[in-house]
């Protein structure tokens, strides 16, 4: 916005950044609602850490994800009938009808396996550089709170095609708090709202899936943004870059986030979508791991698909219920196999929070746990027999080991001296 | 759409609902009366040296939806043989012939039965409660049977039916045992028996288990095609029911092939502007 003088050459701009450059609708509106306020304390004078690596990229992917999926989930939303009658007509009146309902609905089906790959990755991260150690234990909490919720969204909104795995999958996944003593079985009633899965049980799933869970994620992610902003990020070294402060006050291994973290996101989430495009538009069923076959099949009471398995991001838990033959014992192993992430930061005792740093046991460690989720995770896609029980045992054992052992081996484990600065090569 | 009639041609108007209720006499009658005949034919036939059939797990149904022509007989064949018992009941009679460029002269004329609107959705004429007690259960809608069960199977349930006096249609198969289905397509592939061998299982104590395996099959009566005209019958059949589980499968692929190329093309960008910004940091 130039402003013309008298004589009409262009009046010297003020300073860039001070009260006055700003005028017209833009001081207006500032003056009213801090956007500028906003923009610099959240972007461009939010400083992050310059070595971010690959691992970074999957924050920023998630969110884009979370907006394709409430884009593509409004679309939806406008055809989709829940109903036991309707449901499953109705995305097949997507599927053929609706013009680039394909399209919409494939977005969504593959959205919701992305999203669960993307967490999958951001959490990893996690526990490569140590991000949840002190002080951002809140943060790792809330970001688990988001999980959490997507959990839920991506249960609920499986079932909303109404398939048979739809519905078999819904059948097992309720009955699971058929197990709690005492109120178990009434509590699935009142969740079902009939004594079966059936009708009722399909309407408030699509009144969770596309009202309350929705808003629920979104506030966690304000809340989980809020949260990381205030601690500010760690890095693949695991130091804080507030240590090191530059003659002006700004840290001197940071950048802002913007534009040099938005521009970076931008190529990395470019890569993401061509791999996301991959799958839409040539595998959407990705060999039946994203959509699977038995759910081109009305949901049908009397008639059992010949493996019930959930979708793809729940068989490592999934494949630990089934690992003991006792079902409530099996409840309550899911139940902490989830809920073991929350007490990380109290479990881990290293002195260092990055991988890079620590001693071969944590190295150790986190290997055999990626390693027996990635196991756990195809053996629920199999049948529950034979050798795949017993190796789903030894791997839930490896499992739970990873967070019960986590004070002795971090405790014992040899660490290397974490530098001051951050390591990083210009390119 | 080609129309030359290779292996029953495409019903005229009018006939449509009565041929369809033929069909489905013949396909309940023919095997019975075959089967008698067959039988006694059986004794001079001999064995088939070269495994007929053997290895049927593995038969691939290497369609190819993009294969217009082949989708277009499909298409005739599944009017013909199929639609006498099962709906399509997603797919307009106006979508099949947009996607598969029938012009509308042609799709009133010789593929929809009369009185239904091209709008209207593909349904048998047949009524459902009739069908659950003629064969025992309804004939299952096809819309997406090739996505519910996948191509390969269906190829191979369409292959693999089998003289069985002992089933109340005369016909049985392997790829779904005691199917109730009726050998409908016995008039064009013919008639073929199973011949299964004794597989002994060593079971604990001394106890051995006798089970039946398949072995091969052997030719009881000729049918009005060839095998190898048979077996591209079976595939456009399977092709025109891929394409209907996902009628917008091919335009998918081509529409795809174009996003992944802008999306490559603005990654390549979108690094470059990276790599121009990051200059600065050192």
């Amino acid at each position: 916005m130039t402003v013309k003088t008298a004589t009409g050459a262009p009046a010297p701009l003020p300073p860039e950044g001070s009260a006055a450059a700003k005028r017209g609708f833009w001081a207006w509106l500032n003056k009213r609602l801090p956007v500028d306020t906003f923009i610099s304390t959240q972007m461009t004078e939010y400083y992050a850490p310059k070595n971010f690596n690959i691992w970074y990229y999957f924050g920023s992917i998630a969110l884009v994800v979370l907006a394709l999926q409430l884009l593509t989930g409004i679309f939806l939303t406008m055809f989709y009938k829940p109903g036991d009658l309707t449901a499953f007509d109705s995305v097949e009146y997507i599927m053929r009808e609706v013009d680039y309902g394909w399209l919409i609905r494939y977005l969504h089906s593959t959205g919701a396996s992305a999203f669960f790959v993307v967490v999958y990755l951001h959490m990893f991260r996690a526990l490569l550089y140590g991000s949840y150690k002190a002080p951002r234990e809140l943060l790792w909490l809330l970001g688990m709170l988001v999980y959490l919720a997507l959990m839920a969204e991506a249960f609920m909104g499986y079932v909303l095609p109404w398939g048979n795995m739809s519905f078999w999958g819904a059948q097992v996944i309720v009955n699971l708090f058929g197990t709690i003593p005492g109120i178990g079985p009434e509590l699935v009633l009142w969740i079902r709202g009939d004594y079966a899965i059936a009708d009722a049980t399909l309407n408030r799933f699509f009144s969770l899936h596309v009202a309350a869970l929705p808003l629920a994620l979104l506030l966690l992610v304000v809340l989980h943004l809020v949260a990381l902003h205030e601690v500010g990020s760690n890095n693949p070294d695991g130091n804080e870059i507030e240590k090191k402060l530059g003659a002006d006050g700004r840290p001197l291994d940071g950048i802002p986030f913007h534009p040099y973290y938005t521009v970076k996101d931008i190529a990395g989430i470019g890569v993401f979508f061509v791999l996301f495009a991959l799958v839409v538009f040539f595998v959407p069923t990705l060999g039946g791991l994203f959509l699977e076959q038995a759910n081109f099949e009305p949901a049908n009471p009397v008639s059992t698909p010949l493996e019930i398995h959930p979708v793809w991001y729940f068989t490592p838990y999934y494949a630990i219920l089934r690992a003991v033959p006792d079902q409530r014992i099996g409840a309550l192993l899911l139940l902490l196999a989830v809920a073991a992430f929350l007490f990380l930061p109290w479990l881990d005792r290293s002195p260092v929070r990055s991988m890079r740093y620590r001693g071969w046991m944590s190295r150790t460690a986190l290997a055999l746990f990626t390693l027996s989720f990635l196991v756990l995770g195809f053996l629920g896609l199999q049948p529950a027999e034979g050798l795949y029980v017993v190796l789903a045992r030894i791997f839930a054992v490896v499992y739970f080991a990873f967070f019960l052992l986590m004070p002795v081996y971090t405790w014992l484990d040899p660490v290397k001296p974490v530098p001051e600065r951050v390591t990083y090569h210009a390119h | 759409m080609r129309t030359e009639p290779r292996t029953g041609a495409v019903r005229g108007a009018g006939t449509a609902a009565a041929a369809g209720r033929t069909v489905v006499l013949a396909a309940v009658l023919v095997p019975l009366v075959l089967v008698v005949s067959a039988a006694s034919a059986q004794e001079a036939g001999g064995a088939a040296a070269d495994k007929e059939g053997a290895g049927w797990q593995s038969w691939h149904a290497n369609n190819d939806v993009a294969d217009m022509a082949s989708v277009q007989r499909g298409a005739r064949n599944f009017v013909s043989y199929c639609l006498g018992c099962h709906s399509l009941k997603y797919e307009r009679w106006s979508r099949l012939g947009t996607d598969l460029g029938v012009p509308a002269q042609l799709l009133q004329n010789d593929l929809l039965p009369p009185g239904d609107k091209a709008t209207a959705y593909i349904l048998t004429a047949m009524p459902a409660d009739d069908a659950a007690v003629w064969f025992g259960k309804t004939p299952p809608d096809l819309s997406l049977v090739a996505r519910a069960r996948g191509r390969d199977y269906l190829y191979q349930y369409l292959k693999t039916f089998y003289v069985d006096p002992t089933r109340q249609t005369g016909a049985n198969d392997l790829a779904l045992p005691t199917t109730a289905m009726p050998d409908v397509l016995s008039e064009l592939e013919g008639l073929k028996r199973a011949v299964f061998r004794d597989a002994v299982t060593p079971g604990e104590g001394g106890q051995a288990t006798h089970t039946q395996v398949f072995d091969h099959f052997e030719p009881l009566a000729p049918g009005r095609i060839s095998a190898a005209e048979f077996d591209g019958f079976v595939r456009d059949t399977v092709n025109f029911l891929d394409y209907v589980s996902e009628p917008t499968q091919t335009a998918r692929r081509a529409l795809g092939v174009w996003v992944v190329l802008f999306l490559l093309v603005f990654t390549w960008l979108a690094w470059l502007m990276k790599r121009e910004y990051w200059k600065d940091v050192h």
